[in-house]
């Protein structure tokens, strides 16, 4: 008898502390305040998975101020302007969701934010719902058409050069230096979009399993300096430059990664190595094997 | 079973410390039920929320086990230590001071000239054991975990985890290893258990020893072994492989006992269902060999002499659903233990008449609802089910068992730098005429307290 109150009573009493605890959160859906109203499921749910993941670096209002930003660096991203580095759209224009979605699965190297692979494609979809209810970009504005990529030439020897006289002449050197160590002579003045100091990305660093911050492949390479990196001082090259000059310009960086196995770096090992790109513009720095141990930078544009 | 209670608390004197004690709790939900963004930084290093790896503290959720998975690494270039601020040290501690009453019923007492039967009831303030958790990357790649364990009533300290991990060698995922002693990757983590009672705080699918013939075997897949482990996994944790090779030694420091290892196995596989999330399916097994009798000196027993080794094997299925915040894990698992380690006799000697192996069946259902990352709501209902008494002579129901756990945690507070909850649960047990008379044996288990770490 005793022992049937005792078990009765604690029940109950479960049951009912519990009650009062989840009463006491009404109208909270996931522990924490409400979103506003006219939000839609996918938000809604966008909105549990954000706080759950992302609001310690991120913020509350999307801002890129979380508890957690002062300790950062790079800062993170603030979703109240819209502004995105990874994009397959023109250079001020809003991204597609699935540019988003690849941030997330990807992560952004030499940066805090993980790869959130892990997480369903339905999670990702709601986060970024979520996130796009930061700016009223979002509402007055289309994302805009996506770059078009054409298909990938073959890598010579003439290619690789071609794109050494565009980096050349493009003076993608001022940043990324002769070497591509990311130490040209305009590196260490550079800000982003909120007045924050970054460093141009340090191809040399690059090891077999390196990727940039907006990518992996050569298709990406190429996306990156046709859409420029928007909030950062990297430029959108697509007016300036034609398709084919661009994928020289590709092979002619990979070569810069010469810590790298690349197919690039093989062409230009056959064709009698970096010498073979020496012209009258460059500058007196001479690529050696010793090159190889340079210093290792982890940020970048 | 019989068991020996230090004190006995009378009726009402329990009665009123349990009113107190839920009166005070009560009083603190309502008083501290409020949203709340402490300081973030995932253990200081990462600036995630502890919810980012946890469905609720400690249970992991896809993408903490995916991080675990990875040698405690996030793979986004700020694993290696040298990105850490100098005066980080990766360093928590895990306590959960507590109430709890205790019933177990059928306990044998002296009485006049002879002895009786008599549920035995107690409670009282209590503590934990304490843990030290120690985990983190020594370089990119090469990770460690290390908790030495304090014993909360005599202060004696062991090392429940000691281990180095070296992950995606040659570049892969599907290749990482484990060296040092660690928790086997079964299907159910009992170092991350969300149940603390007496009863409940263990899964009767790792520890259950038939009751009937003095077993012998000591192995255990809920205690941290020592060995190797192998294991791997797909980029999005769906594909999962783990094989150990572990000392038979159920987990003790020292060399063993017998000259074997024993060898665990585990593969699963995730999918999505659509919207209602991942769900993943698996099968493990475990075999190993304990040795009967010893070589002995002076009549004592020669440590690392064992001979006559006989085998045991665990092997079981389970499926890990998600319905939305709602989760049940389902595990299915056939035991056996050699007839000379389960009528605990030497296997150059004599059985005991109608000896047999004893074989005995486990079914574990564990479900969760996360109503919000605040408020968590679990249950749990274990059977065991003998097919093969140790001896033959025995009700083929002797020893069987069911278990019912249910609780709740409430987390006052989400953060990164620590992890704090209030645990409340019930568990109930009854073990099939085991007492002395032959009639069913319960146990009854309240448990409230804070189980926090930081």
């Amino acid at each position: 008898m005793m022992k049937s109150r005792t078990i009765t009573c604690s029940l109950l009493l479960m049951a009912a502390l519990a009650g009062l605890a989840f009463a006491q959160n009404a109208g909270i859906s996931s522990g924490y305040p409400t979103p506003k109203n006219g939000f839609t499921d996918s938000q809604q749910r966008g909105h549990g998975l954000y706080l759950r993941y992302c609001v310690l670096c991120h913020g509350v209002y999307g801002d890129g101020n979380g508890d957690n930003a002062q300790f950062l660096d790079p800062r993170p991203r603030d979703f109240t302007a819209a502004t995105f580095k990874c994009r397959s759209t023109p250079t001020g224009t809003l991204p597609l969701d699935s540019d988003l979605i690849h941030t997330l699965i990807r992560g952004i190297q030499a940066t805090n934010m993980p790869s959130w692979r892990p997480l369903s494609d339905e999670n990702r979809q709601d986060l970024v719902a979520y996130i796009k209810t930061f700016s009223d970009r979002w509402k007055t504005e289309k994302p805009g058409d996506p770059i078009k990529v054409p298909p990938e030439p073959a890598v010579t020897i003439d290619s690789i050069k071609h794109g050494h006289e565009l980096f050349e002449k493009m003076e993608c050197w001022k940043c990324h230096g002769q070497l591509g160590h990311g130490d040209g002579p305009s590196a260490s003045t550079l800000t982003d979009s909120k007045d924050q100091p970054i460093r141009p990305y340090n191809f040399a660093a690059a090891r077999n399993d390196s990727r940039f911050k907006c990518g992996v492949t050569n298709e990406d390479l190429y996306r990156i300096f046709m859409t420029g990196v928007d909030g950062t001082p990297m430029p959108s090259f697509a007016d300036v430059i034609q398709p084919n000059d661009a994928w020289d310009l590709v092979h002619y960086l990979r070569t810069l990664q010469i810590g790298r196995r690349s197919k690039e770096n093989d062409v230009l090992k056959s064709a009698g190595g970096a010498s073979t790109l020496k012209t009258p513009e460059t500058k007196s720095e001479n690529i050696t094997p010793a090159d190889s141990d340079r210093q290792v930078s982890h940020a970048g544009h | 079973m019989q068991i020996a209670f230090p004190s006995r608390m009378r009726g009402p004197q329990s009665r009123s410390a349990f009113l107190f004690v839920t009166g005070f709790l009560l009083l603190l939900v309502v008083l501290s039920a409020t949203p709340g963004y402490a300081i973030p930084a995932f253990a200081r290093k990462y600036g995630l929320p502890c919810s980012a790896c946890h469905e609720a503290w400690p249970k992991l959720n896809s993408f903490g086990q995916n991080f675990k998975d990875n040698g405690y690494q996030l793979n986004n270039d700020r694993d290696s230590p040298i990105w850490l601020n100098p005066s980080y040290w990766p360093v928590a501690m895990r306590i959960t001071p507590h109430w709890h009453y205790e019933s177990v019923g059928r306990q044998l007492v002296d009485s006049g000239d002879g002895q009786v039967e008599q549920t035995i009831k107690t409670s009282g303030f209590d503590l934990t054991g304490i843990d030290l958790l120690a985990a983190g990357t020594l370089a990119k790649n090469v990770s460690f975990l290390l908790v030495p364990s304090f014993d909360a009533i005599d202060g004696t300290a062991g090392f429940e985890s000691a281990n180095i991990r070296i992950d995606n060698i040659k570049n892969s995922p599907w290749l990482n290893v484990k060296f040092g002693k660690f928790e086997l990757d079964g299907p159910l983590s009992e170092k991350r258990m969300m149940t603390l009672s007496n009863n409940g705080g263990y899964y009767q699918l790792y520890h259950y020893v038939p009751f009937g013939g003095a077993d012998i075997n000591d192995f255990t897949v809920g205690e941290n072994q020592l060995g190797i482990e192998v294991m791997g996994h797909s980029l999005d944790d769906h594909t999962r492989y783990s094989a150990s090779l572990i000392s038979s030694t159920n987990g003790e420091l020292g060399l063993p006992s017998g000259r074997s290892y024993d060898g665990f196995v585990h593969i699963s596989q995730a999918f999505m269902a659509g919207k209602l999330g991942l769900q993943r399916v698996g099968v493990y097994g475990v075999t190993g060999l304990r040795p009967t009798y010893f070589l002995t000196q002076d009549g004592e027993p020669i440590p690392g002499t064992g001979r006559g080794n006989k085998s045991f094997y665990r092997i079981g299925a389970y499926g890990n659903l998600y319905i939305g915040k709602f989760d049940l894990t389902g595990v299915y698992q056939h035991a056996n233990d050699n007839v000379f380690l389960a009528n605990g006799t030497p296997a150059n000697g004599e059985l005991p008449e109608g000896a047999q192996g004893a074989a005995w069946n486990t079914g574990t259902f564990e479900g969760h609802y996360l109503i919000s990352p605040k408020h968590f709501i679990l249950g749990r209902y274990e059977l065991v089910r003998m097919s093969s008494q140790p001896v033959s002579d025995l009700p083929k129901d002797f020893g069987n068992i069911d278990v019912f756990t249910a609780g709740y945690r409430f987390y006052p507070f989400i953060n990164s730098r620590a992890g704090f909850a209030w645990h409340i649960e019930f568990s109930t047990l009854n073990m099939v005429k085991t007492a002395d008379s032959g009639a069913d044996q319960r146990s009854n288990s309240f448990f409230t307290g804070f189980d926090f770490a930081f």
